[in-house]
């Protein structure tokens, strides 16, 4: 019985720690080190089997010189506010298509709603990375917008969508929408609708029990879809490899540079934990909010 | 809720339009025969054939399944478990560890989550290979299996796995004969986002496959980097085929089964 509980624990544990904390340590050693010419492509390297002094002579050779140098570097900071602007931006702009859309399904015939459910969640389970290619096509020099634009005559000359800034916009918004219209369908979807009849028996307009009902009572949804936007969005790497330019500086594209091209393992180590870093601020005050939603519920 | 305004509609239609039109396009362009990809060119399946020549996206998408198939089943065995303690287990030493390190990967970037597990097999000594993938993929999806076994974990009723116990059963009976068969459209639901998750990672996976073991992601990522490619369209076509045609079935099979319970109920209530 004790050796069942303990192994019904131990064995997802063992696994967890083997291969969740144990790669988050090692990226922390390897972000503490100096960068050298040699295989493994930094120093100092962790000799286990040398006894205790070299043991003691590994850590205190590890330094903050990483660290510093991402300071002395424009493009590292640069990199960070960028990736921080372009995520915010996509957010707000994510949430202004996706409320509209969630607020219509939440008002639509309860026949259509499993359908309409339906519907926002089957892109999900399509390729991720197909989803963001398909955007390849529209927004190129030749692609079916500038086609399209140029035929209804509302422009002269195709524009530049691809490889810019505007086409990450796009395709965070694209791929990222379905995690915004879920929760704030779901929020809105509860709204009991008797409160929008007293508010307007009591003579509010349509208008203003929208904003003195429906938008604050559907807060919660609107903030767990913006962190659910936000945070993937911080670390993407696809959308501004595929859709953005030589111009697009995000922090996971920079990441996956140092590391693959220029093999600076301590430095790609030293970004990596920066970046979460910025993360654990949002991540817990999206926990706080489920939180509080989970006991409103009850 | 109220009135279906025009607002609504407008909202609804332009809405689903800009989620499907660009794989609707995708679709369309598939079957054309020009060489530009954004002229239509008159209707042909002749980059169906390409792709279907082209061995190296064929081996691809058989890594992809074998890596797919093993590290979901992995996942939901682990995940189940998870679950299993995060929501029965009680106090353990190192519980908020635990639930700490379940939750974390779900909001974790991938480049993150690549990175780190490729220095673990490089410190450890571990070449890539399917392996490799297998183990990164597990790891993250059965944080997912766990998250969604958990949430029917805790909303179904605890005093019927205690009548069992209570009835003779040993914890492992009262576990297959009665938690196994409730949980069991989770677990299922579960196994199959695992799967999903695989088939469709690109970031984990180029960190940690090795040159024989390319995921068919990893091969259409080094195929669109350069640009839009006709037989990628094609690819991108059965892939979405198979989604569309997959989840109709779960619908239609959801439906069923939702008629026949309250078919029941109904037989229930009239007896």
């Amino acid at each position: 019985m004790n050796l069942r509980r303990f192994s019904l624990i131990g064995v997802p544990y063992l696994w967890l720690v083997l291969f969740f904390l144990a790669p988050f340590l090692i990226v922390l050693k390897i972000s503490l080190s100096d960068y050298a010419v040699s295989i493994p492509p930094y120093t100092p390297t962790l000799d286990v089997f040398g006894g205790w002094a070299s043991i003691s002579d590994f850590f205190s050779k590890l330094d903050f010189d990483t660290f510093k140098f991402l300071t002395t570097d424009d493009l590292y900071w640069k990199a960070y506010l960028s990736s921080l602007q372009i995520a915010v931006v996509a957010t707000l702009i994510t949430l202004s298509v996706g409320f509209p859309i969630a607020y219509g399904m939440a008002r639509a015939p309860e026949e259509w709603r499993a359908t309409l459910m339906m519907l926002v969640i089957l892109p999900f389970w399509t390729s991720f990375l197909i989803r963001v290619y398909s955007w390849m096509g529209i927004l190129g020099k030749e692609g079916f917008l500038n086609g399209a634009l140029l035929w209804l005559g509302i422009i002269d000359d195709p524009l530049t969508i691809l490889n810019t800034n505007v086409a990450v916009y796009i395709g965070i918004v694209y791929t990222y929408l379905p995690f915004m219209i879920l929760p704030i369908y779901a929020t809105l979807d509860k709204l009991d609708v008797s409160l929008l009849e007293a508010a307007e028996d009591l003579g509010c307009t349509r208008t203003s029990a929208f904003w003195l009902v429906t938008a604050p009572m559907s807060r919660p949804g609107i903030i767990a879809g913006c962190f659910l936007v936000f945070i993937p969005a911080l670390g993407e790497f696809v959308i501004p490899s595929l859709l953005g330019g030589s111009g697009t500086l995000m922090i996971g594209k920079v990441l996956w540079e140092e590391f693959s091209s220029n093999r600076d393992w301590p430095v790609a180590s030293a970004v990596a934990i920066i970046l979460l870093l910025i993360l654990i601020i949002p991540i817990i005050l999206f926990q706080k909010n489920q939180e509080r939603q989970a006991e409103a519920d009850q | 809720m109220r009135r279906f305004s025009w607002f609504n509609a407008t909202s609804l239609t332009l809405g689903f339009a800009f989620l499907y039109i660009p794989m609707i396009l995708l679709v369309i362009y598939s079957f054309n025969g020009g060489r530009n990809v954004a002229v239509w060119g008159g209707f042909s399946t002749k980059w169906y054939g390409e792709l279907v020549k082209n061995e190296a996206f064929l081996d691809a998408a058989l890594v992809t399944l074998k890596v797919g198939l093993m590290s979901s089943t992995l996942a939901t065995i682990l995940g189940t478990m998870a679950a299993y303690v995060l929501v029965r287990g009680g106090k353990f030493y190192g519980r908020t560890l635990f639930s700490g390190a379940i939750y974390a990967p779900l909001v974790m970037p991938e480049v993150i989550t690549g990175l780190s597990l490729l220095l673990l097999f490089i410190a450890v000594g571990l070449d890539r290979s399917v392996t490799t993938i297998v183990l990164a993929h597990t790891t993250f999806s059965m944080c997912y299996v766990s998250v969604v076994v958990s949430s029917r974990l805790v909303s179904f009723d605890q005093s019927l796995e205690e009548a069992a116990l209570d009835l003779g059963c040993t914890p492992f009976d009262a576990f297959k004969s009665v938690t196994l068969p409730i949980i069991a459209p989770a677990v299922i639901s579960g196994w199959l986002l695992a799967f999903t998750l695989s088939l469709d990672d690109l970031v984990i996976a180029s960190f940690v496959s090795g040159p024989s073991s390319t995921t068919l992601p990893i091969k259409i990522w080094s195929a669109v980097r350069l640009g839009v490619s006709p037989e990628i369209n094609a690819l991108s076509t059965i892939m979405i085929g198979i989604v569309t045609v997959g989840v109709l079935i779960a619908a239609f099979m959801n439906k069923r089964a939702v008629v026949q319970r309250q078919k029941d109920e109904q037989k229930a209530a009239a007896a």
